[in-house]
């Protein structure tokens, strides 16, 4: 059984008198151990299907099945809960706390958990920010750091929780080239070393590329699925031609 | 999470903002100061008028004459009350602990070269202590056969003491009243002024039979009015209704007709004024609860603001697997906190607001002596009534920031 398996999700906005359809029949299924690239234009509804997969949107239609739990009939809380545990979550524009050390910001996910005690929660954090390199900067404040930093704390917060997938919306968005590569390893790295599956919405072709499959949308639909860069951008690019 | 997370992470969060925190709790501080002040001080008042009603004697029934009807002429107020209807009420009422006679008069007091006027000079009986709950400070109360013969004896107030002898010992001395002599034979403990600011001290007790041969050059046996002391507070109406009884017996009066005495109970008056006192604490603690309410609604203009403005905040922590409750549980503490922190030293500063204003009452009244009274119950109530304040207006901006959607709160900038 696949770890993530998608059939046939629809997901339409009401908008009064017009009913936008940002994702039609939307059937993949993602193995453990992936690493998946989203690409394609804006309103390709990439974002929605990353919300989707991240359980915090519900398909209007379909069946998403994570793990073998069925996600589109379960209520908010219990999707709550599936985020908590299996999933890890970095933004664009990182989502750190403001006014928040870096080793807090870390154990915030851990909070949400039951029957932890805050020693617990304080030794998992120092050990996630230390795997992304930032041991030395427990204490900074998230003002204090840079925007690679920042995105590093992001990492080492969505993998506190030991998640089974890690999912980036942009995550190289707000960095430099320099940085984005650094942070690219790193995604490439647990991926490889952890078997963790990495799912990343992203513009960005070299990080497109970085990843073993790509999955291309537009106007809601899948248009290509293949490890292939050249054929991804060509798809993404015919499209455009038409 | 566990409440104690909770509230770590509600105190952190209120931290960041120090200066809006503490003017909102501010506004709870108010709230809580004043209802526990008010309160205290109308406890005060009310202790203050029991304190006074003790002193007039406890439980003490006051029996007066009353005018009488003959022959359909209602005559003008003729004493027929007599020290007679004291022994026996005394004898005969099982409800009545001790009695009284008392008869009103007049004159000047004058010791060697110096000369004093008294608020009261009266002539009473061998009980009147036990009925007036007083005690001797000096020297001794006259007796049952000084009442018997008559005799010049007088017994005298604190002020008295003062003001005549100064720092003389006054027993055993000769003092004149209308030219007569008279043995004081003891001092009264002092006690003060009453509620309107009269001397209590400032009086002479002799015995009645003194005042009414001596000072009136009267043979007969009347006397202006009767104090009665019931056996105890509980059995006041019951030593009422045998008074009553027993003088219409006496008096001969038949049912139906207008009796010639009045039994008045001093209960009816502290009564009335418990329910005044009541009354004015109620309203003060009126007005000081809608300053709480105010504080309140303070409160939930800042989670309100909160919540709107860390909506980013809720966003992040949603993603990251809180659930709805879990942020609802957030804000609300927060609000809670704040309440708490408010309540907290609102009664702190009450407290000591109660106390500075009796202090200051004393100071401006001297003898009156209101007592200070720190009320533990109005500072539980307002505490929980903070913490209520806290949950009710908190609950809906706590209640928003959890149904918000994680994606638009997210997006939120």
């Amino acid at each position: 059984m696949a770890l993530i398996e998608l059939r046939e999700v629809r997901r339409s906005y009401d908008l009064g008198e017009i009913q936008v359809h940002a994702l039609r029949e939307v059937t993949l299924n993602i193995e453990r151990g992936e690493y998946v690239a989203l690409i394609g234009p804006s309103g390709s509804g990439k974002s929605t299907l990353m919300n989707t997969l991240g359980c915090l949107d519900r398909p209007t239609g379909g069946s998403y099945l994570l793990d073998g739990q069925e996600i589109v009939s379960m209520s908010r809380d219990q999707r709550a809960k599936i985020r908590n545990q299996q999933l890890g979550f970095v933004f664009q524009n990182f989502n750190l706390l403001n006014r928040t050390t870096a080793v807090e910001n870390v154990e915030l996910p851990l909070l949400y958990r039951q029957g932890m005690t805050s020693r617990q929660r304080r030794r998992i954090a120092i050990e996630m920010l230390e795997k992304v390199g930032l041991g030395e900067r427990l204490d900074h404040y998230s003002s204090q750091l840079s925007g690679g930093q920042q995105q590093r704390v992001a990492i080492a917060r969505a993998l506190a929780t030991s998640p089974s997938i890690l999912m980036g919306d942009e995550p190289t968005g707000n960095l430099d080239s320099k940085t984005s590569r650094e942070v690219i390893a790193l995604f490439r790295e647990l991926n490889e070393t952890q078997n963790l599956t990495v799912i990343l919405v992203t513009h960005d072709p070299a990080v497109a590329k970085n990843a073993r499959r790509k999955i291309v949308l537009r106007d809601g639909e899948v248009v290509a699925d293949t490890p292939d860069i050249d054929i991804a951008m060509g798809a993404l690019h015919r499209e455009d031609d038409e | 999470m566990t409440i104690w997370d909770t509230f770590r992470v509600a105190i952190r969060s209120l931290m960041k903002n120090k200066m809006r925190a503490s003017l909102t709790v501010l506004g709870v501080v108010i709230g809580i100061a004043a209802v526990t002040t008010m309160v205290s001080i109308g406890q005060s008042a009310s202790a203050l008028v029991q304190n006074q009603f003790m002193a007039l004697g406890t439980n003490v029934i006051v029996v007066f004459p009353e005018s009488q009807q003959r022959g359909g002429v209602r005559q003008a107020l003729t004493v027929t009350l007599t020290a007679a209807d004291s022994q026996e009420i005394a004898a005969q009422c099982d409800a009545v602990l001790a009695t009284t006679p008392l008869v009103g008069a007049a004159g000047q007091l004058i010791y060697g070269n110096t000369n004093w006027n008294v608020n009261e000079l009266s002539g009473v009986g061998s009980d009147y202590l036990i009925v007036r709950n007083w005690d001797m400070a000096a020297g001794d109360f006259f007796t049952e056969d000084d009442i018997k013969s008559g005799a010049k004896v007088c017994v005298i107030g604190h002020t008295v003491v003062t003001k005549l002898f100064q720092t003389g010992n006054p027993i055993n001395q000769i003092i004149r009243i209308r030219n007569i002599p008279f043995r004081v034979v003891g001092v009264l403990e002092k006690k003060g002024v009453d509620m309107v600011g009269n001397d209590r001290d400032n009086l002479v007790l002799m015995p009645y039979t003194t005042v009414r041969k001596r000072l009136q050059g009267s043979n007969f046996d009347n006397v202006n009015a009767i104090f009665v002391s019931a056996v105890s507070p509980a059995r006041m109406t019951e030593a009422t209704k045998q008074i009553e009884q027993l003088l219409l017996e006496r008096h001969g009066i038949e049912p139906g007709k207008t009796p010639d005495f009045r039994v008045q109970d001093t209960t009816e008056i502290a009564a009335t004024l418990g329910i005044i006192t009541g009354v004015l604490t109620l309203m003060l603690s009126t007005i000081a609860g809608i300053s709480l309410l105010v504080g309140g609604v303070g409160i939930m203009n800042i989670m309100l603001v909160s919540v709107t403005e860390r909506t980013k905040e809720i966003g992040i922590r949603m993603a990251i697997g809180a659930s709805g409750n879990d942020i609802l549980r957030q804000f609300l503490v927060e609000a809670i906190v704040l309440s708490l922190m408010g309540g907290l030293i609102g009664i702190l500063l009450g407290s000591s607001a109660s106390v500075g204003a009796t202090l200051l009452i004393n100071y401006f009244n001297p003898g009156q002596d209101w007592p200070i009274v720190i009320s533990l119950p109005a500072a539980a109530v307002a505490l929980a009534f903070a913490g209520f304040v806290g949950v009710f207006f908190g609950y809906y901006p706590a209640r928003r920031a959890s149904r918000m959607d994680p994606i638009e709160a997210l997006r939120y900038e």
